[in-house]
């Protein structure tokens, strides 16, 4: 047990066993608390339906918390993407291709804005993404003048949509496939690839970084430009669940997503963080509502204890740090 | 007739309205060690980034191996053979040291992904033939923030060797450290010379400057205010010649 404790791969994992250890513990809680829930299928297939949506934002949100930046403009950007997608998906016919590249383009560019004020205005990240944030929000409203889209006559019914949200053997959504493959791939981007390497060091310590011969501003400029990225797909993926636009779309996803990265043990500092982790933070921050709900605890205990969970996990991990140092 | 590896002609720099370089004029010879000393915000630094490629000169040519370069990024330096030491500065404390090492240079694949076994071979080759590591405790997988300020200027010694640098660029090496890690730090400088290496560095204290270079350059606001090889003044004399600046803003200059 005690050469266990001390193998390699304790050591440097504690962080992603910290929040599995929790993990595990809550859902012991539920199926313990809520048999009659979680011994069936239809709670985890709406987990897996509703999951992904802030997921993929949070797996990706991961590179900008780990750069020592954050980005609170993505539940914007994924409404004027969706609006975007929306709009062109009915105007078209439903033509997929051309909507689908012109809202993660408009997810890029939205992305790209952020990160050329950080690095070459030199706002704080706080700051300039909350600017965007009402930007473009602001613009969903100018444009849609406040109605939403209904796309159901376009994609209901189509390929897109099969590869998007249905069933895969009637029983998993298929945007948690997505959302599984799109976390291996982020993952190994986080950790193999030259740019998740860059991203580590930037985070850590920035003027290191460049004395090294990291280009500090390019690595910040990708990393909010794959953020928007990824808040356009989510808007898509929702937009498919929903075959509805609506000009609050996203507007919920901010404290979701970024509890999910905290909570899954990324350092607020920077240079340190895990993608493993963010999943499942995703898992549990995913799981309170429903989880409570069926505990019987009435609705009003949902931000309590998800505020309980936040807090009592970066606390275990501002330990794990101090420890350490 | 010594062989010139780096000249730096009329070099200007500004940041802003403030001029932190005027018209310097540098030279260093292959397997010459060169010493700038000079006071806080005479330009030490920035002279130094402008030849590592983090700054740019605003006017001035520089020229290596006698051919004139535009020195644009630490990449671009680094691939023509100017390696830099920054005390404290040169690693990043949470990430591994195979990692550290290979930073801005990292050893991929054709699709930008990294090749981590041969990273942490080359590593484990590097802690323990250039630097010398033999204790257990660390191994290319510890994270910096444990090393002690000796070992992390090992590690980023090993690292100028590793890649075989012309030029080994060190500011401040010995801040921070140890009477014994000092002495360390000197003999790799002095080591430099025998494998006809050179070396440029910035150090506080003259004793440890005196030690281990050929030649001195005094830096005064931006600007060469005097040269000195090692043989035509003695340690004394060029302590007395910085209170000297110091206090009156001038170098005498005899003869």
């Amino acid at each position: 047990m005690n050469n266990l404790l001390n193998s390699y791969f304790v050591k440097t994992h504690k962080l992603e066993i910290s929040i599995t250890i929790i993990a595990v513990v809550l859902f012991l809680i539920y199926f313990l608390g809520a048999p009659h829930v979680f011994t069936r299928f239809p709670i985890y297939r709406a987990f897996m339906q509703s999951m992904p949506f802030f997921g993929i934002i949070a797996i990706s949100a991961t590179f900008v918390v780990t750069l020592g930046e954050i980005d609170l403009s993505f539940p914007s950007i994924v409404g004027i993407t969706s609006l975007i997608f929306g709009i062109i998906m009915t105007s078209t016919d439903g033509n997929f291709f051309i909507a689908f590249i012109l809202a993660t383009s408009l997810g890029m560019f939205a992305g790209l804005v952020n990160g050329l004020l950080v690095t070459k205005i030199g706002i704080p990240s706080i700051v300039a993404t909350i600017g965007t944030l009402f930007f473009w929000r602001g613009l969903v409203n100018v444009i849609s003048q406040g109605s939403g889209i209904a796309i159901v006559d376009v994609a209901d019914g189509t390929w897109h949509h099969m590869i998007f949200v249905e069933k895969l053997f009637g029983k998993i959504p298929m945007q948690f496939i997505w959302f599984i493959v799109l976390t291996g791939l982020m993952q190994w981007v986080y950790r193999y690839h030259k740019f998740g390497n860059h991203i580590h060091f930037v985070g850590d310590n920035k003027a290191s970084a460049q004395m090294m011969g990291i280009n500090v501003d390019n690595v910040k400029i990708i990393a909010f430009v794959q953020l928007g990225f990824f808040s356009a797909l989510a808007g898509i993926f929702t937009m498919y669940e929903m075959l509805y636009f609506w000009p609050t779309q996203g507007e919920g996803l901010m404290l979701t997503t970024l509890a999910a990265v905290f909570v899954g043990g990324t350092s607020v500092f920077g240079g340190r963080g895990t993608i493993f982790g963010t999943f499942i933070g995703v898992l549990i921050i995913g799981s309170l509502e429903s989880g409570i709900v069926a505990l019987g605890l009435s609705g009003f205990y949902v931000k309590f204890i998800n505020g309980l969970m936040i807090t009592v996990a970066v606390t275990v991990y501002a330990l794990i740090q101090r420890r350490k140092s | 007739m010594a062989e010139e590896l780096l000249k730096l002609q009329n070099i200007y720099k500004n940041f802003g309205n403030v001029k932190v370089l005027k018209d310097v004029n540098i030279k260093i010879n292959k397997g010459e060690v060169v010493a700038l000393i000079g006071d806080n915000g005479a330009g030490k630094s920035t002279l130094i980034k402008v030849i590592t490629g983090v700054h740019s000169p605003n006017s001035g040519k520089v020229f290596f191996k006698e051919k004139e370069v535009q020195i644009k990024s630490v990449a671009q330096s680094r691939k023509m053979g100017i390696e830099a030491v920054y005390q404290e500065r040169a690693l990043c404390d949470q990430q591994e040291l195979y990692r550290n090492i290979f930073a801005g240079r990292e050893i991929t694949n054709s699709i930008g992904f990294l090749d981590i076994k041969k990273q942490r071979k080359e590593a484990e080759k590097i802690l323990r033939d250039y630097i010398g590591f033999t204790s257990k405790a660390i191994t290319v997988d510890s994270q910096v923030m444990g090393l002690s300020g000796g070992e992390k200027q090992g590690v980023a010694f090993g690292r100028s060797l590793y890649f075989n640098s012309d030029l080994i660029v060190l500011d401040e090496p010995t801040m921070g450290l140890s009477i014994q890690e000092t002495e360390k730090v000197l003999n790799f400088v002095k080591g430099l010379k025998n494998e006809n290496k050179s070396a440029i560095f910035i150090d506080h204290n003259i004793i440890h400057v005196y030690g281990a270079a050929d030649r001195f350059i005094i830096l005064d606001r931006g600007e060469v205010v005097g040269e000195f090889n090692k043989e035509d003044i003695s340690r004394e004399e060029l302590v007395q010649r910085m209170i000297q600046l110091h206090e009156s803003g001038k170098i005498k200059v005899e003869d």
